[in-house]
This record gives C-alpha cells, sequence and structure tokens, in this order.
C-alpha cells in the first residue's frame, strides 16, 4: 500500500503541482466570467427590459449538466484544458450577472439621487457609488461561483484527464488505491473552504464600512 | 453544424431505441435514480428547514453545514462511495443525497424565515395552532423560495447522476462514458443532448409547479 | 380616579369586562417592561393605551390575549383568570388587529376575513357569507372580496384587518396601533369608522397607540402609561385634559391641552342671538330695526336661511345686497351638536370676530359673540370640576 501523497507517475505531476493546476483550471474561467458579467450586468442595470430575458437565458445555461457541456466542446477544442474551463467560465457568468445586478439594484435611490444632485457623472457614480455598495452581493456571487468551479474541475478527468485532482480519482479507480480518492476529495474541498475564506476576508478589506454579519 | 450532425445521426438510429441500452431504459433509470435522490434529500431537508426556520432556532450551524456541504465535490463523492463501497446504487444514492439536502434545508430555512413576521403575529393573536401557522401561514408565502431550493436540487441531482455512469451506473451518463471510452462521438453527443434536455425539462417542471401551486397573491406581490 | 359604580352612572356603560391586576412582565435579561399595573377595563367601550414607545402599552395589550405571559399579577376576563383558559379558545373569543393589518398574502380578501370562523369550524359558505357582510360593515365595496392583498390600498388593508377581528363576533377587539402606518386624511377615516362600529356592535376595545389625540378623539378612557411600564393616569378624555395627574401626563398632553379640552364641552347651552341677521330680501326698515348698538356689523342670508357673508349695517341698501360684496363669515358651527371648541374655533376665524351658528340644515341659527363664548367656556369649566369633586 503506498501512502497518502504518493501520486501515481502517470499524473505527471507532484501533489501540490496538481493543486496549482486546479487552481488555475478552477479560477480563470472565474476571472473570466468576472470581467464578462461586470458589463452585461451593468447593461441589464440600464435597460431594465434587458434583465428578464437575460435571467432566462442564465436559469437555462446553468442547468445544462458540466458533462454533457464538455463533451459537446470536445469537437471544437479537443480533449483539453480550455475545454473544461469555459462551460467553467460559463457557470461563473451565470452566477455572477445575477448577483451583480441585485446588488447594483439595491443601492437605495435615496443615494443615487444625492450623488446626482452631488454632480456624479454616470461613469463616475458608478465606479465610486453603485460598484462600491454592490460589492458584498458580487463577493456573494463570487463564492458561489469559485466554489462550484473548484468542484466541478474534477470531472473534467472523464475527458482525457483534464481534471488536475480530480485525475487522482481516476487512478484510485484503476490501482485501487481509496487513500487517493479521500486525497482528491479532501484536497478539493479544503481548497475551496481556503479560497472561501479569502474572499471573505476580501470582502471585509474592501467593505470596511460594513457591520459584521458573521455570514 | 458538426454536432447537429451527430444529434441527428444518434437519434435516428433505430438501434438507440431499444434493448437494455436503448434510449426509453435509459432515461427510465435516469429519472428514477434522480426522483429516488430527490426524495429521500426533501424527505429530509423538508422537515427540518420547516421546522427550524419556524423556530428560528439552529441558523448558524444550519448555514456551516451548507458551507461545507458545498465544498465537497461532488465527483470526488461519488468516486469515493465508489471505491469504498463497491458497485451498487447505495454508493451513488449517498452522494447525491448529501449534495441535495443542502439547497434545499438552507432555502427552506431561509424562506421560512424570510416570512413577514406580521402575518404570523396576527395568526398566532387569532388562535392559530403553531402547526397550522407554518402550514397555512408561513409555507404558502414561502413556497416560490423552497421551490427553487428544491430545484437547484433537482437540477444539481440529475447533473450528477449523469456521471455515476463513471462507476459503473446505468442513466443516460452510460451514453457519454461510453462513447468516449469506444471513441464514438455520435453517441457521447446523442447522450449529451439527453442530460441537457432532461435537465430543461425538470427546469421546466418546477416552472409549472410553481405556477400551479403558488397563489397569485403571492406570485405578484413578490 | 373614576370607579367603575360611578362609571356606571355617568357613561351607560356598566361592568368591568377585564381586570388586570398588579400585572409585571419581567424579562429573563432582568428588563421590565409593565410594573405592577392594575387597570379595570370597562365593558362596550374603548379603553386606550397611550405613552412614549418602551412604555410597556403594547405588552400589556399582548399580555391580554397571552402573546406574552405574565410574570406576576392576574388579568380577569369576564371574571375568570385568562390563564386558566386554552390559550387558543381565548384568543378565537378575541379580535386581534395590528399595525400594517398583517394580512395574509396569499388569501384573498374573503378568505382573510373568513379566517377566525374558519378556525372555529364554521363552513366554507357560512364563513364567506358572513366575511361578505363584515365587508360592509366596515366600509369595503363588495367587488374587492377576490382580490388579494397587495391589489389594496393601506387603508383599505386596515380595513380588512379590522373587518377579519369581527369576524367570529368576538365580545373583546385589541388594537395594537392599528391606524399609525397611513395617512392622516385615511387615519380620521378609519377613526370615525371606528367610532362608529363600536356604536352600533358595542365592543370592548383595548386600543394602543402612540398619538395621544388619537388617545383622546377614541377613548371612553384613557390609560396614560410611562417609560418603566408604569401606570400614570387612568381618566376619561375630559378630565385627563382638565386634572393631569402630574408633570409627565401635562408633558405628554401638550400645550394646548386647554383648547382640545373645548372639545368635551357642548355648545348647547350657548345663548344664540338673532338680532343681527338679514336676508337678502330684507326691507329698508326691516335692515334698519336690526342695526343695533350691540352689533357693528350684520350677517346676510340668502332667503332661504343660508348665511352668506357679514356687512356693516350702512353699506346695506335694501334690493340691492351684492352677496360679493359681503365680508367672509368663515366656518359656521352646528348648535348643540358642535363642541365649544368648534364655536371657539368659528369665533376666531370670523372676521367680525363673531361665531356663526347653523342648525342641521345649514340654516342660520343665529350668531354669537366671543365674549359670550368666553363666558360658556368659564362656566363649563366651574360645572366640570365641580363635577368632578362630586365624583371624588
Amino acid at each position: 500500500m503506498s501512502g497518502f501523497f504518493d501520486i501515481p507517475s502517470d499524473l505527471q505531476h507532484s501533489w501540490l503541482g496538481l493543486i496549482g493546476l486546479h487552481l488555475r483550471e478552477a479560477l480563470l474561467p472565474v476571472l473570466a466570467g468576472l470581467v464578462l458579467a461586470l458589463p452585461i450586468a451593468q447593461l441589464c442595470v440600464r435597460f431594465r427590459w434587458l434583465y428578464p430575458p437575460v435571467l432566462w437565458v442564465t436559469t437555462v445555461l446553468y442547468a445544462i449538466p458540466s458533462l454533457a457541456f464538455f463533451v459537446v466542446l470536445i469537437d471544437y477544442t479537443g480533449q483539453t484544458e480550455l475545454t473544461v474551463m469555459i462551460p467553467l467560465a460559463v457557470y461563473s457568468l451565470v452566477i455572477l450577472v445575477p448577483a451583480i445586478v441585485d446588488g447594483v439594484r439595491s443601492v437605495p435611490q435615496e443615494t443615487l439621487a444625492a450623488a446626482t444632485a452631488m454632480g456624479f457623472g454616470p461613469l463616475r457614480r458608478y465606479v465610486q457609488v453603485q460598484l462600491p455598495i454592490a460589492v458584498p452581493a458580487i463577493i456573494a456571487g463570487l463564492r458561489v461561483a469559485v466554489v462550484s468551479s473548484i468542484s466541478l474541475v474534477s470531472v473534467g478527468t472523464l475527458i482525457g484527464n483534464q481534471g488536475a485532482l480530480g485525475n487522482l480519482l481516476a487512478d484510485s479507480m484503476f490501482y485501487h488505491r481509496p487513500e487517493l480518492a479521500v486525497n482528491s476529495v479532501v484536497t478539493t474541498a479544503v481548497l475551496a473552504i481556503v479560497i472561501d475564506a479569502l474572499l471573505v476576508g476580501l470582502r471585509h478589506l474592501l467593505t470596511p464600512w460594513m457591520e459584521d454579519t458573521a455570514k | 453544424m458538426n454536432v447537429l450532425n451527430f444529434i441527428n445521426a444518434f437519434f435516428s438510429d433505430s438501434a438507440h431505441w431499444k434493448g437494455y441500452d436503448g434510449i426509453p431504459t435509459r432515461l427510465w433509470e435516469h429519472i428514477l435514480y434522480s426522483l429516488v435522490a430527490l426524495g429521500i434529500a426533501a424527505g429530509i431537508g423538508l422537515p427540518v428547514g420547516l421546522l427550524t426556520g419556524h423556530t428560528g432556532r439552529g441558523g448558524n450551524a444550519l448555514s456551516l453545514i451548507a458551507t461545507a456541504a458545498r465544498a465537497l465535490p461532488s465527483f470526488g463523492l461519488l468516486v469515493l462511495m465508489f471505491v469504498v463501497l463497491g458497485l451498487g446504487l447505495l454508493p451513488v444514492m449517498i452522494p447525491l443525497v448529501v449534495l441535495a439536502v443542502p439547497p434545499i434545508l438552507v432555502t427552506t430555512y431561509e424562506a421560512v424565515r424570510s416570512v413577514d413576521p406580521s402575518p404570523v403575529d396576527a395568526a398566532r393573536g387569532m388562535g392559530m395552532h403553531e402547526s397550522r401557522i407554518l402550514l397555512q401561514v408561513e409555507l404558502p408565502v414561502a413556497l416560490p423560495l423552497i421551490l427553487s431550493g428544491l430545484r437547484s436540487a433537482a437540477i444539481q441531482i440529475v447533473s450528477t447522476a449523469t456521471i455515476a455512469a463513471y462507476v459503473s451506473l446505468g442513466g443516460l451518463g452510460r451514453y457519454i462514458v461510453d462513447g468516449l471510452y469506444q471513441r464514438d462521438y455520435e453517441k457521447v453527443v446523442g447522450g449529451a443532448t439527453l442530460v441537457a434536455v432532461l435537465a430543461l425539462a425538470t427546469l421546466g417542471l418546477f416552472w409549472a409547479v410553481g405556477r400551479l401551486a403558488v397563489s397569485p397573491g403571492v406570485r405578484r406581490s413578490n | 380616579m373614576v370607579s367603575s359604580g360611578d362609571f356606571c352612572q355617568t357613561r351607560r356603560v356598566c361592568g368591568v369586562l377585564i381586570r388586570i391586576d398588579s400585572v409585571t412582565k419581567r424579562y429573563p435579561d432582568g428588563t421590565v417592561a409593565v410594573d405592577r399595573l392594575s387597570l379595570d377595563i370597562p365593558d362596550r367601550s374603548i379603553t386606550v393605551l397611550v405613552g412614549p414607545s418602551g412604555c410597556g402599552k403594547t405588552t400589556t395589550l399582548r399580555m391580554i390575549n397571552r402573546m406574552v405571559e405574565p410574570s406576576e399579577g392576574t388579568i380577569l376576563l369576564d371574571g375568570r383568570d385568562i390563564m386558566r383558559q386554552p390559550v387558543n379558545t381565548l384568543r378565537r373569543s378575541m379580535g386581534y388587529v395590528i399595525q400594517n393589518a398583517g394580512l395574509f398574502q396569499h388569501r384573498t380578501i374573503i378568505d382573510n376575513i373568513a379566517t377566525v370562523p374558519r378556525l372555529l369550524g364554521w363552513g366554507k359558505e357560512k364563513a364567506r357569507e358572513r366575511a361578505r357582510e363584515l365587508m360592509g360593515r366596515v366600509g369595503l365595496d363588495a367587488s374587492l372580496a377576490k382580490r388579494y392583498p397587495y391589489q389594496l390600498s393601506g387603508g383599505q388593508q386596515q380595513r380588512v384587518g379590522v373587518a377579519r377581528a369581527l369576524a367570529a363576533d368576538p365580545p373583546v377587539l385589541l388594537m395594537d396601533e392599528p391606524f399609525s402606518a397611513v395617512d392622516p386624511v385615511v387615519r380620521k377615516g378609519l377613526q370615525d369608522e371606528l367610532l362608529r362600529i363600536q356604536e352600533e356592535l358595542g365592543k370592548t376595545i383595548v386600543f394602543v397607540t402612540h398619538d395621544i389625540d388619537e388617545a383622546v378623539k377614541l377613548g371612553t378612557m384613557v390609560a396614560v402609561m410611562r417609560t418603566g411600564g408604569r401606570l400614570a393616569q387612568f381618566a376619561p378624555p375630559a378630565e385627563l385634559l382638565s386634572e393631569p395627574a402630574d408633570e409627565f401626563v401635562e408633558d405628554f398632553l401638550g400645550a394646548d391641552r386647554g383648547i382640545r379640552r373645548l372639545s368635551f364641552f357642548p355648545s348647547a347651552g350657548l345663548e344664540l342671538v338673532t338680532a343681527p341677521v338679514v336676508a337678502t330680501d330684507s326691507t329698508a326698515e326691516q335692515i334698519a330695526a336690526r342695526d343695533t348698538p350691540d352689533a357693528p356689523y350684520l350677517l346676510v342670508t340668502s332667503p332661504d336661511g343660508k348665511p352668506l357673508g357679514w356687512s356693516e349695517p350702512r353699506n346695506l341698501t335694501a334690493g340691492e345686497i351684492d352677496p360679493a360684496q359681503l365680508l367672509s363669515y368663515g366656518r359656521p358651527f352646528v348648535a348643540g351638536t358642535d363642541s365649544l371648541r368648534a364655536a371657539l374655533d368659528c369665533a376666531v376665524l370670523s372676521p367680525t370676530g363673531w361665531a356663526v351658528a347653523v342648525d342641521a340644515d345649514g340654516r342660520v341659527a343665529g350668531v354669537v359673540s366671543q365674549q359670550t363664548i368666553a363666558e360658556a367656556i368659564r362656566g363649563a369649566h366651574k360645572e366640570s370640576t365641580s363635577e368632578a369633586k362630586a365624583l371624588r
């Protein structure tokens, strides 16, 4: 019986290497999702009629199972990291758009009116007033997106071993080494919890004006 | 388009419509796993969520459980259960239920908590029993949110049940896993299409239930 | 303090329905919400609990239907200890109205009102029949029956709340700041409606408010409470205004309690004079005859007696009276029905210093000077003080 951290050589990575790979595959899509979500959300805030159809599309996209999403992409991007990352970016996008829209919309009308009355232009008002007040909602969205992204990367194992820590699962079955599966599950869960905690910390840094709600 | 050709080819092949590996059998298997898992998860999550929401106790413990459960990777859990417990329905049901309980439990709790307290106060003042207050005053108002929790759970179950094929279970995931193994891309895409359609049908089903079960007074005032 | 026996004689209402006997509510953290409160709530009348926030008025109300359980003391309903009755039976025997109405948003208006009858086991049709009847009683149009609460205005929702509380015809109605969330105009309408309903149905109403004007307007008896859950004074509103028990009550009543007290003195005793009144069709002799040194102005009426305005006698020429040239007569008061406060208000607002009294049909009953009203006020004060002394 080999040890907990003895990673089979076919994975071509150390344990730490797998963690790095996993984080890259999970976090880059979230970042891409955020970059796309900000302008889309702003459009939805600006043009109210746009939001219901966008919400519909996001709900439908989010319902599509990840495996189905991955395999349809194989035809275009092959069995590569990109095939895993594109769906994750889409999931992040559909989690973040409603979170940002609700966050920006939750800024009280009086606050906006006060900002306008003080002579803020629309762009300045968005960047200096609406966005900061929406930070808690955006971070809440990011937390959900990051945690689900970290969990879903493992499924990439099924398409040409692109699952980073998930690849340990395939090896666990192949070599009949349950400890590899335990390693994968525990490491992934700990990664998710650590990143989640970092985001909570980030929110405290960005919103010093907020009371601590311990949530 | 390439993918559309594959889909067309898959569904027009009559061999894919019969036998133990036919679409009706696989679809039924998938629905059965999902229903059983959702049923068990709802059987745990709904009553606990309703009770904790009504009394307002245990909220912190619940959010802790929810965060922890969200962090568990579904696929990892599935494989782990398989390597520990071996082949069978149980190692699949455990992760499906473990994943589905938190969204049901937490949204139900939140839904009941967020019901406007004044009708509840009025109901108590009128002399309604606590159980009646929960079922006839709080539940109807909390229903849209509770349904959305059940919906997320159902979607997650349908999605994870697909991956269950990887640990030798039936269901629509079989086409994808086998197709990938056999390099039969037609089968892979056909399976993916079926899974997506099933997920969307689940979405549609919950939408319809919402329309039927939620009072118009609640639907429009929210 | 008025004992219930005296109350019977003076108010034509008898008996104590709810007796609150040295009740204290202490919370586990040590705060005392209500402190040894004793209150006899008379039958078939409105008793208002009023005071600043944190004075324990809502806690007191909620102890009556056991939404809050007293720590010490007893509350008797119709002579029976409320703690000895099944809690839900007790609550179903009392209507409960709260701020913002607390309607069930998932039920139609008619089903909201039918709630308690249904709880009591009435059939669906009978309960709805009763609900329909009550909608009429509280001034709600029957067409609203199938609507949902979100489709109603705040005032309408509050009417539904009152109807729902009345549905099972309970002898007691508990109302917790029911009208404080609606705008002043709607609130006045709701208050008038409540007084009318009370007149018609003779319920025992316990009403909590922080608004002393509302308390004085609605209350048969008013209990003023002070911070710390103690009773400052329990008296009919007129007595409260004339003889506040201490500085706290006086402060709480506000600076113009003297004027407001006049609301409780009838104008019936005012001596009206008809001498300085002429009609547009009066002859020159009639006008000349009305010109007395007492009244520097004459009130001109239409031929059927409706007031038009004031004028100096020398500006009036028989047959050529132009209503547009007359001085405004302000707002008349209804002789006998309106209070001395209304009469004084008319006199103060009138450019001539004389108030115009009209009868129920709006025809001039006479005019009265500020001096006469002032004398009437002095007389009324004297009478009420001696009455109060006699009662004590």
